[in-house]
């Protein structure tokens, strides 16, 4: 085993030194972007500085080194979720983007009126509407696993949600706002046993599991850069290369054609035919960078780390007068969504931001999750391995001051 | 800063002496926290203006030619905002309401802390109160 060491594996994170108002900052605000190791920050800046320019069918010496440092990435990428090639990897903005391209590629192409697309009630906004967007144009339905009142999705109801009209399922691995970590290989067995293809939503799971799409058996497996400690703006969706070479291209322009005259433009192969224009060049090596990143860590002893600051988080947090988590699934990431009685998730929030906490308030996109619970929104603090109990500490102190203003002066 | 009214300049005169965002945050949650209530038949769907992360219930009355508002929200910092809002706004003229420029939310120095009750309710609720000053305005003529 590796070594870990939380207090020298925050070195590598120059952010975690700043300060906010002057005090330390803590930073549990992992769940919506990930902090970046001064290896992925240096990648980005060598790129600009040393061979910045457009790669492929570049003659020069910058546009080879450019190239050849993009390329090279797609083969990261395949280690990283053990996809069997590296054209399986198409290299997109993110986690929406990857779920708006099957929606319009793969949807479009193989659902049609009355068809069914099944999703879970936990899902993100951006694995929502993408596809009530396709049942709007093809009249389409839209089915949902439901949840129980602990977060987990009721497996008992997926049977019948699988029927001979479902062509597609697209469900989240970890729910962003509740933690919940779902059953995906189950899912993806029982929808295999009807020939159902099926979309796993990466973006938070691929921050603290290790992905491996074939022992998963997903035929779409999506996630953004920035959730894994890379840059923004880049991300991928891996598909299963029969299914990728059977969809239509997404956008047409530059690098997705084979040739083109005014009467027939053919296509060019996977995965560039779903990658037009001039790609993230940048992000792309420095996504690279994360993963290399990633693989200087010693997985297990992370996953251990992560999995006792929560529940030193959870335990620390039930004390609290007021609090009730949100999100108990006894399968569970590094998240804690609560309310307060009585007390607004927004003002705790700048309560805590005063202090120089970072955490995130509000729906988190996942307004029918807080339907399901009959709340407006919750206070979520979400943790990576960077972070510390002191931290956490901090926050349960700080949440207890906070209701105390809060709540005592309200009823005064 | 010349088309601002002596309440303006009062509340950034106040805010003056405070050093840090944390002392800002809590004067505002005082604020807040003393808003006068809302009668409850205001707390209407009606009346409501549907913010992100918070809801405003919000009225406007007019007593002789000069127009008042009450307002509630779920959060106390928001009802903060109010407060100032209503200091500036609430007992003028509808015609001075729809004037003014309200240039002393820029210079309170909260830009940053209050862009996410900003870009969902601050403007809305501003919005809405000049609505209401429209509305009195042209009942008027």
């Amino acid at each position: 085993m590796k070594n870990f060491n939380v207090h020298e594996i925050r070195k590598d994170f120059p952010i975690l030194s700043e300060k906010a108002y002057g005090k330390p900052l803590v930073y549990f605000d992992n769940a919506a972007s990930s902090q970046k190791p001064q290896v992925v920050i240096d990648a980005l800046s060598n790129y600009y500085t040393h061979y910045n320019s457009n790669i492929h069918r570049g003659v020069h010496f910058l546009s080879q080194k450019a190239s050849a440092a993009f390329d090279e990435v797609r083969e990261k990428v395949k280690s990283f979720i053990n996809a069997s090639s590296e054209r399986e990897i198409i290299f997109v903005r993110g986690t929406t983007e990857a779920i708006n391209l099957v929606a319009a590629t793969f949807g479009r192409k193989n659902i049609g009126k009355g068809d069914e697309i099944v999703i879970s009630a936990m899902e993100h906004h951006s694995n929502i509407v993408p596809w009530q967007m396709l049942c709007e144009e093809k009249g389409a339905i839209l089915k949902v696993i439901p949840m129980n009142d602990a977060g987990e999705l009721m497996m008992d109801t997926l049977p019948a949600l699988l029927t001979s009209k479902t062509k597609i399922v697209s469900v989240v691995h970890v729910s962003n706002s509740l933690g919940s970590i779902n059953p995906i290989k189950e899912i993806i067995q029982q929808a295999h046993a009807k020939g159902i293809p099926v979309l796993v939503d990466g973006a938070q799971s691929s921050a603290h599991d290790v992905i491996d799409v074939q022992d998963l058996d997903a035929d779409f497996f999506a996630f953004s850069s920035h959730k894994i400690l890379g840059p923004t703006g880049i991300g991928c969706l891996y598909g299963k290369l029969h299914l990728l070479e059977n969809m239509p291209p997404y956008q047409g322009g530059g690098e997705m054609i084979q040739s083109v005259s005014f009467e027939k433009t053919t296509y060019n192969e996977v995965p560039y035919k779903f990658e037009a224009g001039t790609p993230n060049i940048a992000d792309v090596i420095a996504m690279g960078a994360a993963i290399d990143y990633w693989n200087s860590l010693d997985r297990e002893a992370i996953a251990a780390w992560e999995t006792e600051l929560l529940t030193y988080a959870t335990q620390v947090i039930s004390k609290l007068p007021s609090v009730k988590i949100i999100g108990t699934a006894k399968n569970k990431a590094s998240v804690i969504s609560m309310v307060i009685d009585g007390v607004n998730a927004l003002d705790t929030g700048m309560f805590l931001d005063t202090k120089g906490i970072a955490v995130r308030t509000g729906h988190h996109c996942t307004e029918p999750v807080m339907i399901r619970f009959g709340i407006v929104g919750t206070l979520r603090a979400s943790f990576m391995f960077y972070n510390t109990k002191e931290e956490i500490d901090a926050l349960a102190e700080n949440l207890e001051k906070a209701i105390s203003l809060l709540q005592e002066k309200q009823v005064a | 800063m010349s088309g601002m009214s002596d309440i303006e300049k009062e509340i950034i005169s106040d805010f003056e002496l405070f050093d840090s965002w944390e002392e800002k945050y809590h004067y505002i949650i005082e604020l807040g926290q003393k808003l006068p209530k809302l009668d409850e038949k205001y707390k209407l769907e009606e009346y409501k203006i549907k913010g992100c992360q918070s809801s405003v219930w919000l009225n406007g009355e007019e007593k002789q030619g000069k127009l008042y508002f009450s307002a509630d929200s779920d959060s106390t910092f928001v009802k903060g905002e109010i407060a100032l809002l209503m200091m500036v706004l609430s007992g003028q003229t509808p015609e001075s309401i729809l004037e003014s420029k309200l240039e002393f939310i820029d210079a309170l120095g909260l830009r940053q802390h209050i862009a996410v009750t900003r870009a969902n309710g601050l403007s809305a609720m501003i919005k809405q109160m000049k609505t209401y000053a429209l509305a009195f305005a042209s009942q008027a003529k």
